[in-house]
């Protein structure tokens, strides 16, 4: 894969991006970049935009101004209609994994279906060689033992790691994750965090948005703060969590390190 | 009760519950074709063809199924729509029940949670791959249920088919009352015979229901 290439080349590029609903404006003119292997963190509070924005560079949203670029290629297409543009965006969506705060697993797919279903569908794979890449994925967030089982047979936690595993097998250039823990209980929290962390240690490409300070801080190259649709604050993390310029980025910090931990 | 009538006329009860068998399934099988291109209608951009399935549904819903079929039996001739009773009772059932069904599977597609299809187009999946792996098999499991309640429905309006002279299992008890003038006995039987049918029916419906709602369950 690409590992070799430079970690300053942009793997999502964001660009002045506005989204309304109706009248309300939910992004306002983001910017942002993630470098290929970086990791990004978003924070902000709720209703500030920020699952808008990952749903929008995953074009489950169409935004109504700016571009979202992956790799170069750009997501968005404004100028492209019908089929045409289904056959781009489903090509791009290949490309990035995305893990929802509800899972949004297949219930009627056991474990291993849920993991092979997209590489065999949409990649041609033989049910050998994607049971195969399947079993692997599902090692890979420690639970080969639930292949055979259907996820509703699986706690939370499990659930959510087959989610990631799922979009694993899909080799995407990016993992977007739209707070992957607040629907779990407090102590499943830590098995979806390992999991992302070992994705970090591999150095994939990732953009969280997360309610976890604590996990955000330990984590990401570069975080973000974001309230009513515009990025008010970016910096490394540490700064950001200890010491940030902007009264907002502190108030939001206060309250929600106090009650966080 | 009249014990050697009631196991005379059995075999005839038997033979005519065949009949109800026989058009309640055609209807139900012809009506889920006739659901199906409802809800492909009710799909399109183009306004007036989705406002024609909405019409027709609620024409058929809001008219008895009754006088359905005496219009297209009896008011059929006169466009040249010229149908013997089976036909006419097959294809009656079959229109009718499919604007109901046809409500019942857009509302099971309805109710499947929208965030599997945001899953499965975040992976890569088109849209109708993503309604026919998806989607279409979790509101199959949805839909037994309320697919099947109407069938049943459907069976028991079947009797209606009497009037024109269908010799299903109500025009056959009747028929054999107006020989033996044993109302009691023979309604009794084919009382006992839809109850069989229709119980069977559930029956089916249940097993199937469970069948296909296996991985929620345990
Ligand atoms: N489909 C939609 N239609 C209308 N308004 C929407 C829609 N989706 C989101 N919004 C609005 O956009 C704003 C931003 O929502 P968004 O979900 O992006 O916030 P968030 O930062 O992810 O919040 P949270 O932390 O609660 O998840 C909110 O005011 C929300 O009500
Ligand atoms: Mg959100």
């Amino acid at each position: 894969m690409s590992t070799e290439q430079s970690t300053d080349t942009p793997m999502v590029e964001v660009r002045n991006v506005h989204k309304r609903f109706g009248d309300l404006e939910v992004l306002k003119g983001i910017n942002l970049t993630v470098n290929r292997g970086k990791i990004i963190s978003i924070i902000g509070p709720s209703g500030s935009g920020k699952s808008t924005l990952l749903r929008s560079v995953n074009h489950l949203e169409v935004i109504d101004e700016g571009a979202i670029l992956l790799d170069g290629v750009q997501v968005n297409r404004p100028d492209m209609k019908g089929l045409a543009f289904e056959r781009h965006i489903n090509n791009i969506r290949q490309n990035m994994g995305m893990v929802f705060q509800h899972f949004n697993l297949f219930p009627h797919l056991s474990t291993i279906d849920n993991v092979t279903l997209a590489p065999r569908k949409l990649k041609g794979m033989d049910k050998k060689t994607a049971r195969e890449l399947g079993m692997e994925q599902l090692e890979r967030v420690g639970l080969a033992e639930k292949a055979d089982v259907f996820p509703n047979w699986l706690s939370g936690g499990q659930k959510q790691r087959v989610a990631i595993a799922r979009a694993l097998a899909m080799k995407p250039k990016v993992m977007l994750f739209d707070e992957a823990t607040s629907a779990l209980d407090p102590e499943l929290v830590e098995e979806v965090n390992r999991v992302m962390r070992s994705l970090a240690e591999e150095h994939m490409t990732m953009l969280i948005v997360t309610h976890e300070m604590s996990f955000a801080r330990d984590v990401s190259d570069w975080a973000l703060f974001m309230d009513g649709g515009v990025v008010v604050e970016e910096c490394t993390p540490d700064k950001l969590f200890s010491n940030p310029d902007q009264e907002r980025t502190r108030n939001f910090l206060q309250k929600h390190l106090g009650n966080n931990h | 009760m009249d014990f050697d009538l009631m196991v005379e006329v059995t075999p005839l009860l038997i033979r005519a519950a065949w009949v109800t068998i026989d058009i309640s399934s055609r209807a139900i099988f012809f009506g889920f074709f006739v659901a199906c291109g409802l809800v492909f209608l009710q799909t399109f951009r183009f306004a007036p063809i989705r406002w024609f399935a909405r019409g027709y549904i609620s024409v058929i819903r809001g008219t008895p199924y009754f006088v359905q079929l005496l219009l297209v039996f009896y008011g059929g001739p006169s466009l040249g729509l010229r149908l013997d009773p089976i036909t006419c009772g097959v294809v009656v059932g079959a229109f009718n029940i499919g604007a109901y069904m046809s409500e019942a599977i857009r509302g099971s597609i309805e109710s499947v949670d929208k965030g599997q299809s945001e899953a499965a187009r975040s992976l890569g999946f088109g849209k109708v791959q993503t309604m026919v792996s998806i989607v279409l098999p979790q509101a199959a499991s949805l839909m037994i249920r309320s697919v099947g309640v109407l069938a049943i429905v459907l069976i028991k309006n079947s009797s209606l088919v009497s009037i024109i002279s269908v010799v299903e299992l109500t025009y056959q008890a009747q028929r054999l009352i107006g020989s033996t003038y044993k109302p009691l006995e023979i309604f009794t039987l084919s009382a006992l015979m839809y109850i069989i049918i229709i119980y069977a029916v559930m029956g089916i419906i249940e097993l199937a229901y469970r069948r296909a709602t296996r991985y929620t369950t345990q």
